[in-house]
């Protein structure tokens, strides 16, 4: 793994000539989470797409770079709200699906260790059916963790969870991906305030950077400091909708 | 209890069957009554197997090539733009044609033994095997996609470990439809041309005024078919995603 880089994308994006979103500049801070807060429909997840060079849909312009110029979207890892396990395969073929997709020798130890940290030892020949939605999400974050790469980007991952599976999955991510570049799409701003090292709120109007609380991510769940960003980011989203 | 309803839905018919028979006094070349028919059946059980087993030759040949064709087919549609440009309106119209009007023309072309019978359940099924296998090829989740795109998965690596096993289940169902069709794709050929198999009896039972010979060969023909649906039904369930 190459050491993460700083991470800036700048540009317009339109869809058929409507203005998705207007020029802006996106700037990722090297090894840091960066959390993307916007309701639906603004182009958070156009953004996300963007950066890990997946169809959009949308007519983009502009750059996305490196700070150290090397391509970007050949380095990311995914990872999304549908935890997107492949049904017929076993948890641990799942995990190591990044080496089987592209025909190299898969590596066993890092795998289990992987498999173990995420505490699913137990459920190693299992099929994703048979698995808690946190334990899918798990499964999901290991298979990230196989891939390695230096820039992580989550797709609202947690949304679909109950309120204390995503907070224990919000603690293992932070932990898990500490030391890459993360770039977080959420529409929660709880989970913003919990996770962000910087925090962004992407509206209408343009992107907001706003302060994160000063205590270290992932921040307790009830930490007075958490909980007044988390009012104030759900301020500003209201302030920027329609 | 399944067997029990089983048992419950025979009886049933055999009772509006009898019924029939015996309220309109219809006579045994007309309209045979069960137990006539199960006698006859019982008189002919070997004539009924010989014809049978050819049947059941033809059909199961019938089915492994066209399921066989069915799946290149698809994954060649799958796999190439130009194919499907090329491809796809052609197996479109030869679906709306009607295979029974061809029927002559293969006995004309393979002759009347086994060959044009095997052709004619490989063109029935062929279609159905096809199209559903194809459209499960086409309807991969975009979100898998992705992820493999992140991976940097070429082409052939994405087509083996996920689009195929995501259109299993889809080529499952085109393999039970296919199950159905196949042995009527067979008896179509018999009647048109033939000196052996279930069709071939039926026909020539129905021109001797034979009537009950002519319902104990069909009736053997559809527990054939039934069983055949069973055992694909059965072989297919882990395509199916029914069994894990």
């Amino acid at each position: 793994m190459t050491p993460a880089p700083d991470l800036t994308i700048s540009g317009t994006a339109t869809i058929d000539g409507a203005i998705l979103f207007a020029p802006l500049t996106l700037t990722l801070d090297a090894g840091a989470w960066t959390c993307l807060l916007g309701g639906s429909g603004v182009g958070k997840t156009t953004v996300l797409r963007l950066i890990a060079g997946l169809e959009t849909g949308a007519e983009f312009s502009g750059r996305i770079t490196a700070s150290d110029g090397q391509p970007v979207s050949d380095r990311v890892a995914y990872m999304a709200q549908d935890d997107l396990l492949l049904p017929w395969a076993s948890v641990a073929q799942n995990v190591s699906l990044g080496a089987r997709l592209r025909g190299e020798k898969v590596d066993l130890d890092r795998r289990d260790r992987l498999i173990e940290r995420m505490r699913l030892q137990d459920h190693m020949t299992k099929k994703p059916p048979e698995l808690s939605g946190g334990q899918r999400q798990r499964v999901a974050l290991a298979r990230t963790l196989m891939e390695d790469r230096p820039i992580v980007l989550l797709d609202e991952p947690f949304s679909a969870l109950d309120a204390r599976t995503r907070a224990d999955m919000q603690d293992l991510a932070a932990e898990a991906l500490k030391g890459r570049t993360v770039l977080l799409v959420t529409h929660d701003p709880g989970e913003a305030a919990r996770l962000g090292q910087s925090i962004v709120v992407m509206t209408q109007h343009g992107l907001t950077p706003c302060d994160p609380p000063v205590a270290p991510a992932p921040r307790s769940v009830d930490d007075l400091q958490t909980l007044e960003t988390q009012g104030a980011l759900l301020r500003l989203l209201r302030e920027g909708g329609v | 209890m399944k067997s029990l309803s089983v048992l419950a839905a025979t009886l049933f018919a055999l009772a509006i069957w009898q019924g029939i028979v015996t309220l309109t006094g219809l006579p045994k070349f007309i309209l045979p009554g069960p137990a006539v028919v199960a006698e006859t059946w019982w008189q002919n059980r070997w004539l009924i197997a010989e014809h049978a087993w050819i049947t059941a030759i033809e059909v199961i040949i019938g089915l492994a090539c066209g399921t066989l064709l069915g799946v290149v087919t698809a994954l060649q549609l799958a796999n190439s733009r130009v194919a499907r440009v090329l491809v796809q309106p052609m197996l479109v119209f030869t679906q709306a044609l009607p295979v029974f009007a061809l029927a002559p023309l293969l006995t004309l072309w393979l002759g009347y033994g086994l060959l044009s019978k095997v052709a004619m359940a490989v063109l029935i099924i062929y279609f159905p095997i096809t199209s559903s296998f194809f459209d499960g090829l086409m309807r991969t989740p975009q979100g898998y996609l992705d992820l493999a795109r992140t991976m940097q998965a070429g082409k052939r690596a994405v087509l083996w470990h996920i689009r195929i096993p995501a259109a299993l289940p889809s080529l499952a169902s085109g393999m039970r439809l296919a199950a159905v069709y196949a042995p009527i794709g067979a008896v179509i050929g018999e009647w048109v041309g033939s000196s052996q198999g279930l069709g071939y009896l039926m026909l020539l039972a129905n021109g001797r005024a034979k009537t009950d010979l002519m319902f104990a060969a069909m009736l053997t023909l559809g527990v054939f078919s039934i069983l055949l649906h069973m055992i694909v039904r059965r072989a297919t369930a882990r395509m199916a995603g029914e069994v894990r």
